[in-house]
């Protein structure tokens, strides 16, 4: 028995997703990626005297969205709140939030786990919120420079119930609200750019206690991966403390990637009074029962319902139907690829697509770091393969070969197969011919076979495949070979 | 040449008629305020070259037969306002600095009406105070006795116009400082309802209570800048999208069948007996003019003070942390780290007032506290707003004194807070509900001018102003002026 | 409500002011004689009312267009900046 069995781990995600809108939240500055350090930043981001915040109404759109496609209560009426605390990235010395009364409230959302059954997560409330600036230690010696870009910028922050109990249900839950936010529109989930952070809220406690434990918060893990190691290192952590007698210190901590371990934040650590309080520059936002029906219209097909419909109509396993509907653009190349192949119903075709799909082409975007809007291999080139798989042109092998082809040179499988001559060999008199010339070469082998060795069949199959430049189906030299094998 | 003795109105008029031309005036007034200022220190800064140079613009304009009432029309802005390329200092040595980038909607709205900016008024720090004695520029005396205060925080704006350094003036009112600094210089000074003109480019103070308006020499003077100044900003969220009447057109409402409240609470016995008998002596001109007189109850107006040094500390603790010595304004010397930089930019940069109110502020809005001191100032405040609900159910307008005293000697109140804040005792209820008060002068007790208030419901400015001009048609306190500044 | 130099420390931090000693005792009077002139405010019933963090009952926040309306100025706002670096607000160095 692990220590792990001793202790239950609970943890809870807020996630901070940045909304893909044009412009801030409360001005109109443009929020685009890049542009160079405070550019983007208006009088109101800067929080020169005087000026006033007016709400955004899409950050208040894409809100509501996300509300409705977790199932949660949307506020008919919400507040937003002054969190004040001062750090030189923080222009007004308070964060625009919302406190008691946020727009979105008691959601869920399923996550599947890794043996292939669902949990529902519970999600306490998602809010609007403004975005800090960046603070940038490593730049100006001796100081920290201060770039407002994205200060002001929305935010839907989105805190789950304390439901996980694992790294694994903690990544497993990211990545759902990661393809749920992409699949609706409202935010584009690029880490490495921060328009999608992740804060963990992890504690442990004896099997069987219903009081949780002393928490840490661990800020800004900005990777599945990182989010996995840092809650296992955090775990393991705090159980060797409280096992050794100790008691955990509720604190916020920092993931260092390269050492592989958190450590307490340093300048956070004192215990912040925020002193929230309504803002009163700001009125009471009302959402209607007819801009709620609005933006209902707008929710597309949400990844859950799309799985589902995979296993229904393609007769997929929910394991694949769950890989495929990842992210929408997956989803949508390949019901592309299997609507190319026209051959509607037809469950085998189905799978061999999704074969493809989460074998070859996975492997080659993986390699290449790229994401499938970017593929070399358009879904109806890819269909275009699978057709000459079918009609037995190539061998399923010999396509793998014409796959990669295809990828390195953006060219259809017809115009690889013609150009290295690569059709297969089902002319039968061809193969037979074939067979008889390795049955020639091969007399030891022939006799040891005849005599009762099986496993030889292989051998012989090897060597028609090699006199043939692998271009013989498969198939027919099995059934051609059997019987020449076998005997006059 | 007594240029300065005419009204926003009259040189209105006169300037259309091209009696004279706007850079006539200009330097007139520019002439007055070099020769009065250094005694006064009513203006923080005086943009002569921008003042000629509009002159000139308005009088161009004129020629051309183009311009509104108000083109060529010198006033001053209170320094509370975002002025483009004119420093903004709020009075405080933490803005001393601070060239503003851009112009407070009001601003850019009465620049585009034609109106000649003379310069930016003094002003308490921050807008916290009601004697002009907490500004880093030293403080602003009355015109009517140079040892006591105009009143505040508008005091450099009100000293100006009561001194004929500006026909007009632009003030703000948090807790009272647009009527009570009027009150205290013989002027007259609205506070319009919450939310009818823009707070974009007025540097905030308490976001729930603060307006901006006008200190001028008559209601009728108010009007004219009002319409100009009123109306729905975009930018500005607490703005409310409601047309504005054209006031000066319905100043002749008739007083007749008008109810005019008297508020209970504030017209008792604690009074000071001469005030009480200058304002029953203005309530006798509307008995006079045909109101009919009820007497109304606000029991828990009394309660106002204490709320509002709640609630106002609160929200301007919160809107003052954007000074830090980051992006603008005062940095202190050499900091050793950022704690440092915070701490002595604040600390320096801000004067004693403002820390106590910062401090209060965060105190009542902190853990634990928050509770009992915030969220119960603004039920209070909720009472205070029934008690106005119900009291105009039976009235039209309201009448009780603006100031409990006239003016005071300078450093009379600096020792004890609480003692300057019961100043505003009697303005103080219509910034926590919101409602419009107009400040008319009605008297002098020992030579020192004494103000009538009279406040409304919601957006009824109309109805202000009118009741206000009645009364300016039936007496003259307006027209007197100090001797020293005829 | 009298407070004590450690409160007032505390408030004053929170509120990033420097103090100093001479100054201390003074706040701390001045601040407790407020508080404590502020505490009338707990003997008065508001059971029967809502909090009034508005004047403009009835008004709901507006929303405005998702559209980029602002352009660069950037030169002319760090005029104002009291320390600009390679076009960062520059602070002393924070540790994290």
């Amino acid at each position: 028995m692990s220590a792990q069995d001793h202790w239950e781990v609970v943890i809870g995600l807020e996630i901070h997703a940045q909304l893909a809108t044009r412009a801030k939240i409360f001005s109109g500055s443009a929020t685009a990626f890049g542009a160079e350090c405070n550019t983007q930043a208006d009088l109101v981001d800067l929080g020169y005297p005087g000026t006033l915040p007016v709400l955004n109404r899409e950050a208040l759109r894409m809100a509501v969205k996300f509300g409705l496609a977790i199932g949660a209560q949307v506020a008919a009426r919400s507040v937003f709140a002054r969190k004040n605390y001062f750090y030189p990235d923080l222009p007004k010395g308070y964060q625009i939030s919302q406190y008691e009364q946020p727009v979105v409230e008691h959601g869920t959302l399923d996550i599947l786990l890794e043996d292939g059954s669902r949990k529902t997560i519970g999600i306490t409330r998602a809010h609007l919120e403004e975005d800090a600036g960046k603070s940038l230690h490593d730049i100006l010696p001796g100081a920290t420079g201060i770039d407002l870009n994205r200060a002001g910028t929305p935010l839907l922050e989105i805190v789950s119930e304390p439901d996980l109990r694992s790294a694994r249900e903690a990544v497993a839950y990211m990545k759902t609200v990661h393809s749920l936010v992409r699949y609706l529109e409202i935010c584009d989930g690029n880490m490495q750019e921060g328009s999608f952070r992740c804060d963990a809220n992890v504690s442990v406690r004896r099997r069987g206690e219903h009081r949780f434990g002393t928490r840490c918060e661990i800020k800004n893990v900005n990777s599945f991966r990182f989010v996995e190691k840092a809650i296992n290192f955090e775990v393991t952590r705090q159980i060797d403390v409280l096992e050794g007698g100790g008691h955990i210190v509720q604190e916020t901590r920092l993931y260092d990637a390269n050492r592989d371990q958190t450590r307490p934040m340093r300048t956070k650590e004192e215990a912040n009074d925020y002193r929230y309080f309504p803002d009163p520059d700001l009125l009471p936002v009302t959402v209607t029962p007819e801009f709620i029906a609005e933006v209902r219209a707008t929710l597309p097909e949400l990844p859950h319902q799309k799985a589902e419909r995979f296993v229904k109509s393609y007769g997929l396993s929910a394991y694949d139907a769950g890989v495929l509907t990842a992210t929408r653009e997956f989803a949508d190349y390949y019901e592309a690829t299997v609507a190319a192949l026209a051959a509607t119903g037809d469950h085998s075709v189905a799978k061999l697509c999704a074969n493809w799909l989460m074998g070859d082409v996975a492997a080659f975007l993986n390699r290449d770091g790229i994401e499938i809007a970017a593929a070399p291999v358009t879904a109806a080139a890819l269909a275009g393969l699978l057709t000459r798989i079918r009609d037995e042109t190539i061998s399923g092998k010999l396509a793998k070969e014409v796959f990669e082809a295809m990828w390195a040179e953006r060219a259809s499988a017809d115009a690889i197969i013609d150009a290295r001559g690569l059709r297969q060999i089902s002319d039968t008199g061809a193969i037979e011919r074939a067979i008889d010339e390795v049955m020639a070469a091969s007399p030891k082998q022939l006799a040891d076979y005849r005599a009762g060795k099986d496993k030889l069949f292989g051998y012989f199959v090897g060597q028609v495949m090699k006199s043939t430049g692998g271009k013989a189906n498969p198939a027919a030299v099995n059934a051609l070979l059997k019987r020449k094998l076998a005997g006059p | 040449m007594t240029l300065h003795t005419l009204s926003v109105a009259e040189l209105s008029a006169g300037l259309a008629a091209r009696r004279y031309s706007s850079l006539e005036l200009t330097e007139h007034f520019l002439g007055r305020i070099a020769a009065a200022n250094p005694k006064l220190n009513a203006f923080i800064t005086i943009t002569a070259e921008e003042a000629r140079a509009a002159a000139r613009a308005a009088d161009a304009e004129r020629a051309r037969g183009a311009g509104t009432a108000l083109t060529g029309v010198p006033i001053a802005h209170k320094d509370i306002f975002c002025t483009d390329g004119i420093k903004t200092s709020c009075g405080s040595r933490m803005l001393d600095n601070f060239v503003a980038p851009y112009d407070a909607t009001i601003v850019a709205r009465l620049r585009a009406a034609g109106v000649v900016m003379l310069g930016k008024t003094n002003m308490d720090e921050f807008a916290m105070g009601s004697s002009n004695e907490t500004s880093w520029y030293g403080p602003v005396r009355n015109p009517w006795d140079l040892d006591r205060v105009p009143g505040g925080s508008s005091g450099g704006s009100a000293a100006a116009v009561a001194a004929r350094l500006a026909p007009a003036a632009t003030g703000t009112d948090t807790g009272g400082s647009i009527r009570q600094p009027a009150a205290l210089t013989g002027i007259t000074g609205i506070k319009p309802t919450y939310g009818r003109v823009s707070r974009f480019g007025m540097v905030a103070f308490a976001s729930s209570l603060d307006q901006a308006g006008v200190l001028a020499g008559s209601a009728e003077d108010c009007a004219l800048l009002l319409r100009t100044m009123a109306g729905f900003d975009p930018r500005d969220s607490t703005s409310v999208d409601r047309p504005v009447p054209d006031y000066p057109a319905e100043l002749g409402q008739p007083m007749r069948g008008l109810r005019i409240g008297l508020v209970k609470e504030f017209l008792g016995d604690g009074l000071d007996p001469g005030t009480a008998a200058l304002i029953e002596a203005g309530i006798a001109v509307y008995r006079k003019l045909g109101a009919e007189l009820v007497e109304v109850s606000c029991p828990a107006l009394p309660l106002s003070v204490p709320t509002y040094y709640v609630v106002a500390p609160a929200e301007c603790s919160s809107n003052l942390s954007r000074y830090d010595g980051v992006r603008f304004g005062y940095r202190c010397q050499n900091p050793r780290d950022l704690l440092d930089l915070y701490q002595r930019s604040r600390g320096e940069g801000f004067g004693a007032e403002v820390k106590r109110r910062i401090m209060t502020g965060t105190y009542v809005l902190s853990a634990g506290y928050y509770d009992a001191y915030y969220l119960k100032a603004q039920k209070v405040r909720s009472l205070i707003n029934q008690d106005f609900e119900r009291a105009f159910a039976r009235a039209d307008l309201l009448v009780c004194p603006t100031a409990p005293t006239p003016a005071f000697k300078l450093g009379d109140k600096l020792d004890d807070p609480i003692t300057m804040y019961l100043n505003d005792i009697f303005t103080i209820g219509a910034n926590l509900a919101g409602l419009p008060g107009l400040s008319v002068p009605c008297g002098f007790l020992g030579g020192l001018p004494v103000g009538l208030q009279l406040i409304g419901p919601h957006f009824a400015e109309s109805r202000l102003l009118a009741a206000g001009h009645a009364y300016q048609r039936e007496t003259d306190w307006h027209r007197r002026v100090p001797d020293a500044y005829r | 409500m009298s407070l004590t130099r450690r409160e007032v420390e505390a408030i004053a931090h929170l509120a990033r002011l420097q103090i100093t000693e001479m100054e201390l005792p003074v706040y701390v009077a001045s601040l407790s004689k407020i508080l404590d002139w502020v505490d009338q405010l707990a003997a008065v019933d508001t059971s029967a009312v809502t909090p009034m963090a508005h004047p403009l009952s009835g008004e709901v926040q507006r929303l405005r267009a998702d559209q980029v309306t602002e352009s660069d100025h950037h030169s002319r706002y760090q005029a104002n900046a009291p320390q600009v670096v390679a076009g960062l607000y520059s602070v002393p160095k924070v540790i994290e």
